[in-house]
């Protein structure tokens, strides 16, 4: 049965399937290279027989917290946090029918910022020990806060396009407008706060992944994982919306259901991710672009390759901000972009690769 | 009787767009809608697979009402071909392989595959199956559209100005091969296409659409001059020319 299945497809379509398994089968060995060495990589002064040692459960006691209490859990931070937000970029750019939407276009980061000044200044979550340092007080209630903010904007669009029905361009327009407006009253907050609320804020927005425990990691990880099950499940819905939208009404596709769910989703996945690590923004445009381009548009292939893509940017963002300056550490964020910008820019002057 | 137009009734704001359409198709018939731009063709296309809803009259396609089935199951009897397209980055063999979407549960099987070969062969498409849609013709990409409608093996498929982009002998292949279909295959279609003489070679029916509701319906004898002049508004003479009708703008 098998061996006739695959006699029918033609030779050429098999190798060209394979060729995208490969792309996603690399990408993952390369994350998984690039774990070891950064588990190893830092002030610490580790070598990769230690890790490996410590790994197995037989390393000194010092090398098993640095590697199971600080460096593990902000590794598989980095890398779910970029499997998340660049598969939820992937199905954003495809349901909202714009090639520059990504988990943020629905004002999510404005709108975490704007939960977390609530949490720092008005409910005191933040404060400082000295000039260098900003504490989170109270890491949870900033969480909560900044979810709830995310969402809450993420909530008036979809509710405008349940609704009015308004149209992808009015989603990705809405999303703008009440970006800005969270911005504003961040700022109006800010204006009001003394100087060191206002650090933490600022500090809060600095994506740093090292913010994340097992216990934020584990619910991430739930959350990314459940999403990517269910963006599976739609994969064929979304090839359809690619190719028009009347056209994938006329192929079955429950349209505005799959635009509003998938959105939906989309935006759950950045919200979490956001409140637990701060905001982390390009993974999610530069991510499933890199793919398009080297796999094509298809998302049986393009969502988990976006996903591995992702990880793999984030760690290796996130490992050169922690070895660069070391022991300064920089904010994720910022070089996430910076590493990204230059890298998307090759991939978009190499035009389209077969 | 494979479709049931009774009496259906469109409006986008408060100018009605569509009164009283009824009509009915049996298969093996391909019926043609004419009409000037504007006059309501794409609106009725659209109201039968439900991407529009009437506001009065119902659509019943074999015994079933259009208006019950859910989007999945009016998109395994009815292909829809779209006036515009969109490209994702989409190879060929993909982009036809979508067509078997309302049939495909998790993933595709045999059947789809041997599919997607058979149309691929019948459109003469073989040789592009891994070009990815960005790099095709206009006329190629029509093709491929038209093609995803096929794989779906609809009942009828609904067709808007499918012989757009394509050059002369591309036009009269895909009619040919739309209208083969519907006589092997036994099912029906709805097509709209401007070039009347196009529209009198291969079409066994015709609906014309004037001041929002049918001017006349029914086969080659509705198309004569009266009639073309009525619903255009500009004279013509239909003659035949080794046997084959043609329409000629006066």
């Amino acid at each position: 049965m098998k061996q006739s299945f695959l006699e029918s497809i033609p030779e050429s379509y098999n190798q060209y399937i394979k060729r995208k398994i490969f792309i996603i089968i690399l990408t993952a060995l390369l994350t998984l290279i690039l774990s070891i060495y950064a588990i190893n990589a830092g002030s610490a002064g580790l070598s990769v027989y230690d890790v490996i040692k410590t790994l197995l459960g037989r390393g000194e006691e010092r090398f098993r917290i640095i590697v199971w209490n600080i460096r593990m859990p902000r590794i598989l931070s980095a890398i779910v946090a970029g499997i998340g937000l660049s598969v939820a970029g992937c199905v954003t750019q495809s349901i909202l029918r714009n090639p520059l939407a990504s988990p943020f276009t629905l004002g999510i980061s404005q709108g975490a910022a704007f939960g977390a000044a609530v949490a720092i200044i008005l409910f005191g979550a933040g404060s400082t020990t000295n000039p260098d340092s900003v504490i989170i007080n109270n890491p949870y209630l900033v969480v909560i806060f900044a979810f709830l903010g995310s969402m809450s904007s993420t909530m008036v669009v979809l509710m405008l396009a349940k609704n009015f029905r308004v149209t992808p361009e009015a989603m990705v327009l809405a999303g703008v407008v009440l970006g800005s407006l969270f911005s504003a009253v961040t700022m109006i907050l800010q204006y009001f706060a003394d100087d060191v609320k206002v650090a933490s804020v600022v500090f809060w927005t600095f994506g740093d992944l090292g913010r994340a425990s097992w216990k934020d990691l584990t619910i991430m990880s739930v959350v990314v994982g459940i999403s990517l099950i269910y963006f599976m499940f739609n994969r064929w819905n979304y090839n359809a919306l690619d190719s028009g939208e009347e056209t994938a009404k006329g192929l079955g596709v429950d349209v505005e259901k799959v635009r509003l769910y998938g959105m939906f989703v989309s935006s759950l996945i950045a919200a979490v991710i956001t409140s637990f690590v701060g905001i982390i923004g390009f993974i999610g445009l530069v991510g499933p672009h890199i793919m398009r381009r080297l796999i094509g548009g298809d998302h049986r292939f393009l969502i988990p390759a976006s996903s591995v893509i992702g990880g793999l940017i984030l760690l290796a963002s996130d490992t050169l901000g922690r070895t660069i300056i070391s022991p300064i550490v920089l904010p994720v964020g910022a070089v996430t972009s910076f590493l990204g910008a230059p890298v998307f820019l090759y991939v978009l002057s190499r035009g389209y690769k077969r | 009787m494979i479709l049931n137009i009774d009496g259906i009734e469109f409006s986008y704001t408060s100018v009605p767009v569509l009164k009283d359409v009824k009509f009915t198709l049996r298969r093996g018939e391909l019926l043609s809608i004419l009409g000037n731009n504007g006059a309501g063709k794409s609106t009725l296309l659209k109201c039968i697979n439900k991407i529009l809803k009437p506001h009065k009259g119902t659509i019943y396609i074999e015994k079933d009402e259009i208006s019950k089935l859910s989007r999945i199951e009016i998109a395994k009897k009815i292909g829809y071909v779209a006036q515009r397209n969109e490209n994702g980055r989409f190879t060929v063999f993909d982009a036809i392989l979508l067509g078997r979407k309302p049939h495909i549960k998790w993933d595709i099987t045999e059947k789809d595959i041997k599919i997607v070969n058979e149309v691929l062969k019948k459109f003469d498409l073989e040789k592009l199956s891994l070009r990815y849609l960005s790099e095709l013709s206009g006329g190629e990409l029509q093709k491929v559209v038209i093609a995803r409608a096929l794989a779906q093996e609809p009942i009828v498929m609904l067709l808007d100005e499918p012989t757009n982009n394509l050059d002369l002998k591309n036009q009269i292949e895909v009619l040919k091969i739309i209208k083969e279909t519907v006589k092997e295959q036994n099912i029906a279609a709805i097509v709209i296409i401007h070039d009347l003489n196009l529209v009198l070679r291969f079409s066994d029916k015709f609906l014309l659409l004037k001041d929002n509701t049918i001017f006349a319906y029914g086969g080659m004898e509705v198309m004569n001059e009266g009639n073309i002049e009525a619903v255009y508004g500009i004279p013509v003479a239909v003659e035949k020319c080794q046997d084959i009708p043609v329409v000629i703008p006066l």
